[in-house]
């Protein structure tokens, strides 16, 4: 997308970016290394940790146990990898320079891929096939916006309508008539990836099981952080492993090697990048091949992991999630990891019992009457207000319902990010360069 | 329009016909991969298609195609781009179904009342992204994509609210799958039919509202500035223009056209309302708006190619070929239409740009 104005009180044209390239808040204080305190790794434990707690307490006095219980733990990391995925496809493709709208339709072609290769092949085979297919996906976009410049929007919804056009074809070409499959479903996988549990903690091999019973003491608290570590220790599919691994090897290739810093130069100014000889398409090439094979590797999970096949319609949009959960995490893998886990959590919940959906509600009326309480400190009177009125409203609700209509319960994470946007969007620094035209030679 | 500018859309023209060919040898080639003779298959389509029913089709298909382009056309000329018609419509169609099946009106006025309800609704919808952008700084693209997969969800629970309620012979409860049946005076009435499929006037209304968003575009005030805004938002800042009012408007502008998209299905074709009924016209519509250009007269001719490949598909069927070669079609077109448009604008642009300096080097010499 092009220049645009946005209303900034000094008039100045700022460039428009993916999500929002923050029109000057009359209200921000200059910004300065210590004063962006929320960002420091210490605050953000102490405030997990304490999230933590209120949602133990939530979860003892409103006896959900499922809420922390280790199933819906180990549900909520099997639905957060995908997600995961789909961010770090996203930071990939952006922090080179170049939006992708399109991974969608990458996570679409890993599905067919990998259900195709997982029921010829086995569960492995079916990953590797999912990620090629993704990368295919992520080629043809890289050659439409480096090569052709052609707007980056654009580019990626052609790529999510062909995507899907093109495995609906190939469903009926080599699913239909088929032992198990159809036009819309692969035959299932001929062999799975294998899953790991933690032996003495989580009681794999038929040993102790310490987290366990620690979680069946019912002790607030402990018992819920027994649960948790059980459920993330438990039946750990290797496939989600590795895709949790990603997140530290995509932080020190990007911020630790010269390709990472050559790459992130390149989404934030390409001109000057390729100034000091950095090969900016060859660049953005290679993002975009590994941008869309972790979208191929989130769909192929999908159909590998979550499923025993490909299914039409098996991504549910969790592409677009996934440009949600990087802005979530400010482009940023650990922040990103935190939005695909919240994304993930919720998307468990719905899973297994949405009875215990009611007291996540006060858990985030609670947190959000905090937050209000903090930004009024703060002096941020309008957000502080909004923040409150919306948290007692979940309270009010929590007290009103039993329970929650399953449709309203699916859109809670879409409602959940486009008011974290609307709050928050003025904070968040996106790659400079994101989506804009950029030809070899261009100086501006 | 003087020469140059006829000479380049005249340019533009033959490579977006070229593209689309393109895209049928491209498709061509993946038939031909999967064991089909692509000759055949297109030969089949083509004289399928041309048959008065599918032609009838084609145009019935393309109706809300046109409208749906129309509305993401407004926002591309502001640099805007809705996603969110999808979500738009179909908030618009959930009021339409309700307030039409609640009420009976007399013939005309139905029709115009559930016109107003659907682009109040459509535009209210647009206003939450655009009040977003403006005040908050919230892109329109993650915001209208959030907005969609809410405005889905937000229908498909309202609907049990408004869902047609009737009892069966014993007195119990039925729980309908649709909501209440709007009554005959509040439908759209057919101009032609033939073979079983009938053409309504909701193409004829597709058509006046896509004139209508001409001349708001290209011959009125509030177009120019809409234009400008687009194409150089530091100067139209400059000569007075108000970005961020544009930017509403713009956006409650698409979303009240875009909130049109659905009422061929409920007030020609069910006649109430569905959570599953016609999605995914808005992405669609897209496609559509990119292919015209984002100019009224180039989005009715890409209705009309998508609204003929799916008229015509109906045969593929028959022949055993899968009919989501079409979409690949679709996708393929879309794909290399903006790539072959980029490639030429920009070797015409350079063109212009020699031409101007020889002229420029010859009067230089003359002088």
């Amino acid at each position: 997308m092009s220049n645009s104005l946005t209303p900034s009180e000094g008039g100045s044209p700022v460039r428009d970016q993916l999500v929002a390239s923050a029109p000057g808040d009359p209200n921000a204080e200059p910004k300065s290394p210590g004063r962006r305190v929320s960002a420091s790794p210490l605050w953000l434990v102490l405030i997990g940790l304490a999230l933590f707690v209120v949602l133990a307490l939530v979860r003892y006095f409103t006896e959900q146990n499922s809420l922390t219980s280790p199933n819906q733990i180990s549900a909520a990391l099997r639905a957060t990898a995908p997600l995961l995925l789909a961010g770090l496809a996203g930071l990939w493709a952006e922090r080179s320079g170049i939006v992708n709208i399109g991974i969608e339709g990458m996570m679409i072609l890993g599905t067919w891929f990998g259900g195709w290769a997982a029921w010829q092949f086995g569960g492995w085979a079916g990953i590797l096939c999912g990620i090629l297919g993704g990368v295919l996906g992520g080629l043809i976009h890289a050659l439409a916006t480096v090569r052709f410049n052609v707007d980056h929007v654009i580019s990626g919804v052609a790529i999510n309508i062909l995507a899907a056009g093109v495995v609906q074809f190939l469903s009926v070409s080599f699913f239909e008539g088929q032992q198990g499959g159809g036009p819309a479903k692969s035959p299932p996988q001929s062999s799975g990836v294998g899953s790991f549990t933690m032996p003495l903690l989580a009681g794999g091999n038929g040993s102790a099981d310490l987290l366990g019973d620690l979680h069946k003491a019912n002790i607030p608290v402990l018992s819920d952080l027994g649960g948790v570590l059980k459920g993330l220790l438990s039946e750990l599919s290797y496939a989600t492993i590795l895709a949790l691994l990603l997140v530290p090897i995509t932080a020190f290739v990007l911020w630790r090697t010269k390709f990472g810093l050559q790459l992130r130069s390149s989404g934030e100014a390409p001109a000057a990048a390729e100034s000091l000889g950095v090969k900016v398409a060859r660049l953005r090439y290679s993002a975009m091949a590994i941008s869309g094979g972790l979208a191929g590797f989130g769909g192929a999970f999908l159909a590998i992991v979550s499923s025993s096949g490909y299914q039409e319609g098996q991504t549910a949009n969790r592409g677009f999630i996934g440009l949600a959960i990087m802005i979530f995490g400010n482009w940023r893998p650990v922040g990103l990891l935190g939005g695909a886990g919240l994304f993930g959590y919720t998307d468990s919940l719905q899973l297994t019992g949405s009875s215990s959906i009611p007291a996540l509600l006060l858990f985030v009326g609670i947190a959000l009457v905090v937050l209000a309480g903090w930004m009024l400190y703060r002096g941020k009177m309008l957000g502080g207000i909004v923040a409150g009125v919306v948290g007692i409203v979940c309270g009010v609700i929590w007290a009103l319902l039993d329970t929650l209509p399953d449709d309203l319960v699916k859109i809670t994470p879409y409602l959940v990010t486009l008011v974290v946007l609307a709050v928050a969007s003025q904070r968040l620094r996106p790659p400079a360069h994101a989506g804009l035209p950029f030809r070899s030679g261009d100086n501006h | 329009m003087d020469r140059e500018q006829m000479q380049r859309m005249g340019f533009i023209g033959l490579s977006s016909v070229g593209a689309v060919l393109l895209a049928f040898v491209l498709g061509g080639i993946m038939l031909a991969a999967t064991g089909h003779n692509p000759f055949d298959v297109y030969g089949q389509m083509f004289s399928y298609g041309f048959q008065t029913p599918q032609l009838l089709d084609m145009a019935k298909r393309a109706g809300p195609l046109i409208i749906s382009g129309c509305a993401v056309a407004i926002g591309f000329k502001l640099n805007l781009f809705n996603i969110g018609v999808e979500g738009q419509y179909r908030v618009a169609m959930l009021a339409v179904a309700a307030v039409g099946g609640m009420w009976v009106f007399p013939w005309p006025l139905g029709i115009l009342v559930l016109f107003v309800v659907a682009a109040v609704t459509g535009a209210a919808w647009a206003w939450i992204p655009a009040f977003l952008k403006v005040k908050r700084g919230v892109n329109e693209v993650i915001s209208t994509i959030m907005l969609n997969a809410i405005a889905i969800g937000l229908t498909a629970w309202l609907f049990k609210y408004v869902r047609y309620e009737r009892v069966d012979s014993s007195g119990r409860p039925i729980l309908d799958t649709k909501t209440t049946p709007l009554p005959e005076s509040s439908k759209i009435g057919s101009i032609a039919s033939s073979g079983g499929i009938s053409l309504s006037w909701y193409f004829v209304i597709a058509l006046v509202i896509a004139l209508l968003v001409w001349l708001l575009m290209f011959r009125s005030t509030f177009g120019f500035q809409l234009r400008a805004s687009g194409l150089n938002p530091v100067a139209a800042k400059t000569s007075g223009i108000d970005s961020g009012k544009m930017v509403i408007r713009a956006m409650l502008l698409s979303g009240g056209v875009a909130g049109f998209v659905g009422l061929q299905a409920i007030m020609v074709e069910e006649g109430a309302f569905r959570p599953s009924l016609s999605l995914g016209l808005g992405f669609a519509g897209i496609a559509v708006a990119l292919l015209g250009r984002n100019h009224p007269g180039g989005i009715i001719v890409a209705a009309l190619l998508f609204g003929f490949l799916q008229a015509a598909s109906g045969i593929l069927q028959v022949q055993g070929v899968p009919r989501s070669i079409v979409d690949i079609i679709q996708g393929l077109v879309v794909l290399s239409v903006v790539i072959v448009n980029e490639s030429v604008g920009r070797w015409l642009d350079k063109r212009t740009a020699r031409s101007a300096s020889k002229q420029l080097s010859k009067d230089g010499v003359a002088a």
